[in-house]
């Protein structure tokens, strides 16, 4: 469905080039286009330290492993495992990122050893107390925005495509757009805005260090995601990032969860 | 069972080195510690002889972790208190002593583990760890379970199967602890329906499934009940006691969770085939409505509500016997996950009122601190949680994890 999807998508963005494209049309198939240079990674695995600052300069850490499925027809599945701070180690999170719809969610608590289903909807709200909500972490996928392309621009020494994304599901998002800038050789994404639902700048979010894996998927190394509005701010730091593991969907089921250690 | 600390700390390090033998893989466990301290305060005068206004102790869990690149892993978690003023609180108890085993779309576990079933804030399907209750009343804390598990996980569901063949007794507090029973309770002679005692082997068998927002659990057990009946013991006429008794059963339970939105609803409920006291039903229902980031701040409102109704004769039942639970859930999202919980819940038939709250925050990085209180009120002379009206608590834990 997703590769039918996505040609449709293709013919209907080639055919369009041909004649004149809306900047709504140029939009999408910016998006469409980075998504298509990401499929076939089928899965991946990672070291996460995240650093969440206060205005005061105050820092606390988080380190979490992430492991992420591919799913042909639908989001990816991905697991969330965190080894500190050591009150939570253990802690994990399991997410079916949906297409369409609010995404599947279970919370492992390892003191009590219970595996919770928590809604998806609280999608605007912190994930772990840091400046990512729980949308910003979760997969992108490219049917939960509607898009317009706005102008190239030099960004980061890059020839950028600078477009805005806008919420499928404006009731649960915290946001009413966001900008971003995609370089237009690789479409790997440098910079993101974040507009609040009083339409005021909330955060910026610049990503860094850029490494390629199986000489196609780009990753970026740092996310640095700064608040303008309460003057917090929480870094990414990815490590040890491994591709085509062999994961299979039997690692991404309520069973491991509970022993992912 | 639990002879000496020594003895335990001995088996462990001879099965690690088993272990290595075995696997020709170097044992390198990973270890994760807490240590705790905790203050109790009860405000007001005790209602028993020898209780105290306030209690200190001290606890430890060190969890020691090994896991194979097979998926497989063994676990050792033993845990400790140390009590002031109640020596039944002073006990040393392993949560974990398994050897878990993955194989493809199955697993078994064998030695002692934890399971937890359910889905509401009162537990009631719960079945298969006997409750640790001296530690806590709101029966969260469990012992250790001799067991082996498998379980089968395929894409119709999931069905685990349980051998259990050695009971668990439950805590309680002794003569001197506060939270304790009207009359003395004499843990170390329970009596069994069984004559295997303690050594009767208990079955379970559970099949659970997630379709769409809906995950569902049902499951049936066949052994000892986890709930003792306390059965006055006159035998010395002038220092009446209860004995602990675990008659055998027959329960079927179900659980689930259904996720619409922000609203989450849960259900439990039960039947136990009961040959002394008659069978019965019981059931909890509820729901978790949860608001994001109230007041423009960030942090998460949950609202809780839940009905619970047990069948059974009322003076059996100590808590939540027909009763109104709501709750207040407060996430506040910032880097030290401060949350609070507060809760009441009213008795329909006694009109008892029982508050709770706790309150976790972290202190740095490695440090945290919870503060728990419980309020009775208005408890009914005859509401068995009457033994309780005296014993209004607070309590705060502090921890300190390596």
């Amino acid at each position: 469905m997703r590769f039918i999807l996505v040609q449709i998508l293709i013919a209907a963005v080639t055919i369009s080039s041909v004649f004149a494209q809306t900047a709504e049309e140029k939009g999408l198939a910016i998006a469409v286009e980075a998504d298509q240079r990401d499929i076939g990674f089928i899965d991946s695995t990672a070291n996460m330290r995240m650093v969440l600052r206060n205005r005061h300069g105050q820092e606390s850490e988080r380190k979490i492993r992430v492991r992420t499925l591919e799913q042909e027809d639908d989001g990816d599945k991905s697991l969330s495992i965190f080894d500190t701070p050591r009150d939570v180690k253990g802690t994990a999170f399991l997410t079916y990122t949906h297409k369409s719809g609010d995404d599947d969610q279970w919370l492992y608590l390892p003191a009590l050893k219970r595996v919770k289903r928590i809604s998806s909807r609280n999608k605007s709200g912190s994930f772990m107390g840091s400046e990512f909500s729980y949308e910003d972490i979760a997969s992108q996928e490219v049917e939960k925005y509607t898009y317009k392309f706005i102008k190239e621009e030099r960004f980061a020494g890059l020839d950028c495509y600078v477009a805005e994304s806008y919420p499928v599901d404006q009731k649960n998002s915290g946001y009413t757009r966001m900008v971003s800038w995609r370089d237009k050789a690789e479409y790997r994404l440098w910079k993101v805005e974040y507009y609040d639902r009083k339409k005021s700048h909330l955060k910026t979010l610049l990503f860094t260090e850029y490494g390629q894996y199986l000489e196609k998927y780009w990753r970026a190394g740092t996310l640095k995601m700064v608040n303008h509005q309460n003057g917090k701010s929480t870094d990414l730091f990815f490590a040890e990032y491994a591709f085509q593991t062999g994961l299979k969907d039997k690692d991404f089921n309520k069973n491991s969860l509970k022993r992912a250690k | 069972m639990y002879p000496n600390i020594k003895k335990i700390l001995t088996i462990s390090l001879l099965t690690l080195g088993l272990a290595n033998l075995l696997t020709g893989q170097p044992m390198a466990a990973e270890i994760t510690s807490k240590l705790g301290i905790e203050a109790r305060l009860f405000p007001k005068s005790p209602a028993y002889e020898g209780q105290e206004h306030h209690d200190g102790s001290a606890m430890a869990e060190v969890e020691m972790y090994h896991g194979f690149d097979s998926g497989s892993s063994i676990t050792i978690t033993p845990f400790a208190r140390v009590d002031y003023a109640d020596s039944e609180r002073t006990h040393f108890d392993l949560r974990e002593f398994n050897y878990l085993h993955v194989a493809d779309s199955f697993e078994i576990t064998a030695g002692i583990s934890k399971v937890f079933w359910g889905s509401t804030e009162i537990h009631l399907v719960d079945i298969i760890n006997q409750t640790d209750m001296v530690e806590s009343l709101k029966g969260e804390d469990k012992l250790g379970q001799p067991m082996v598990r498998t379980s089968w996980s395929r894409d119709w569901g999931t069905v685990d199967t349980f051998i259990l063949p050695y009971f668990r007794e439950r805590t309680g507090p002794g003569t001197d602890g506060r939270l304790r029973l009207p009359l003395p309770v004499d843990y170390g002679e329970a009596e069994y329906e069984s004559s295997a005692e303690q050594y009767h082997i208990d079955l379970a068998l559970r099949y659970a499934h997630t379709l769409g927002d809906v995950d569902f659990g049902i499951y049936h057990f066949a052994g000892t009940s986890r709930e003792p009946i306390y059965r006055l013991n006159l035998s010395n006429p002038n220092a009446p006691e209860f004995t602990p008794y675990y008659e055998l059963i027959q329960q079927t339970g179900v659980d689930f969770s259904y996720v619409a939105g922000r609203w989450l609803w849960k259900g439990e409920a039960l039947y136990r085939i009961d040959s002394l006291y008659g069978d019965f039903a019981a059931a909890v229902a509820g729901f978790e409505y949860t608001l994001v980031g109230i007041l423009e701040s960030d942090v998460d409102l949950g609202l809780i509500a839940e009905f619970s109704r047990d069948g059974r004769d009322k003076r059996l039942v100590p808590l939540y016997q027909k009763d109104i639970m709501t709750g207040l859930r407060f996430a506040f999202n910032n880097a030290a996950s401060t949350d609070l919980l507060c809760g009441l819940a009213y008795d329909i038939d006694h009109y008892s009122q029982i508050y709770s709250l706790e309150f976790n925050h972290r202190l740095g990085e490695d440090w945290k601190i919870t503060i728990t209180s419980w309020l009775f009120s208005h408890i009914g002379d005859a509401d068995p949680a009457q033994t309780l009206s005296e014993d209004d608590m607070i309590r705060i834990e502090l921890f300190y994890y390596f």
